[in-house]
């Protein structure tokens, strides 16, 4: 089961799910700032890898990210990626701090993207559960700053081994008048898929 | 000068006043062939060891095994001498730190060792390597030199 042969019906149920997810995401994120967060999905696509490191705007950009494994019935991988750009307005909005250069990302900041993936994941984890009934447990996240082409590729490349094509959840985050960009990757194993979509009935 | 690009499981082969450049080495490794006398060099962007384990293995550059058959093959084609083929490799990176680091996340060392047998196995000597570590790197390879410039955001440039 490869992302690349999944059909219109199959996608638009994964669509529903990011949709349902990035809800529980927003509400997270409020409760835990005590500020009101709104969170949109634009944009959810399969891409191939080469297209993925484009949309992060190149392979030398920066970009910010956090990664954890799932574990359960339906392993799976899940990357969280903020462009260099976002990365200090996403910092503004979540503690009132200005990112201008790489010193300025700090333990602090480090500990931030950790935590945005780890409500992110468990909010579309959360949302995948509810459509499917499977049970899904996530590791801790572990923390890059670096090239983007480095830290996707790397990430890509655990999971190369089986597929060429990454199911990406464009994640925009609203605070007031400010607006950050960030890009959500879940990366299932090709088993996770089809049981995925098997519970969903539409397999 | 010609500068040619290679991405992620792809190689390209030049001639002197020319270089090839991979940009974000994360734990990819970039294999660098060169044969000083015919100034020709080689690079491959390596992204997993082993193509006998993969279901997904129709692009032989993406492994250490078939992607370095390939490139001697193709330093061979370009004129080069195999028994004065020498190598450079930099990357093998792991880029996420943390405290389960499971071995999946360690496949920069997986890959660079997977790198080097198989340059072994050619009998390619390993003259000077920029490897591990936990940041990426952007490399240029100049074949009338053979130097490997080694950049990163966190240590800058080296040339090796």
């Amino acid at each position: 089961m490869k992302f690349e042969d999944l059909n219109e019906i199959q996608l638009d149920a994964l669509k529903e799910i990011g949709n349902v997810g990035a809800g529980n995401a927003a509400t997270a994120l409020s409760t835990l700032l005590n500020k009101r967060i709104d969170m949109t999905v634009p944009k959810i696509e399969i891409l191939p890898f080469n297209e993925v490191v484009e949309i992060m705007g190149g392979a030398d950009s920066l970009v910010a990210g956090g990664f954890l494994e799932v574990y359960g019935e339906a392993p799976m991988s899940i990357l969280f990626a903020i462009p260099e750009k976002s990365v200090s307005l996403f910092m503004q909005i979540l503690i009132g701090k200005e990112i201008n250069s790489i010193e300025d990302f700090d333990e602090m900041s480090e500990s931030v993207v950790k935590e945005v993936t780890n409500i992110l994941s468990g909010a579309y984890l959360n949302s995948l559960g509810m459509f499917t009934n499977l049970v899904f447990e996530a590791s801790v996240p572990a923390l890059a700053y670096d090239m983007s082409g480095a830290i996707i590729g790397n990430v890509l490349q655990m999971y190369g081994e089986v597929s060429d094509y990454a199911f990406v959840i464009e994640s925009v985050f609203l605070e007031a008048d400010i607006e950050v960009k960030g890009h959500f990757f879940l990366l299932p194993e090709p088993d996770s898929l089809f049981k995925i979509l098997e519970r969903l009935g539409v397999s | 000068m010609t500068q040619h690009k290679v991405g992620i499981a792809e190689a390209a082969v030049c001639h002197k006043n020319e270089s090839i450049l991979t940009i974000g080495l994360g734990s990819c490794v970039g294999v660098c062939l060169y044969d000083g006398t015919k100034k020709i060099a080689g690079m491959a962007h390596i992204m997993l060891p082993d193509s006998t384990n993969s279901k997904n293995n129709i692009n032989r550059y993406k492994f250490a095994d078939t992607g370095i058959d390939d490139l001697v093959s193709a330093m061979e084609r370009a004129g080069a001498s195999k028994l004065k083929i020498q190598a450079k490799i930099a990357g093998g990176a792991q880029m996420f730190t943390s405290t389960n680091a499971s071995d999946i996340m360690k496949i920069g060392d997986r890959n660079v060792s997977a790198v080097k047998n198989q340059l072994a196995k050619h009998g390619v000597r390993v003259v000077s390597e920029d490897t591990g570590h936990n940041y990426g790197r952007t490399i240029e390879f100049f074949a009338e030199s053979g130097s490997l410039h080694v950049k990163s955001i966190k240590t800058g440039v080296k040339v090796i």
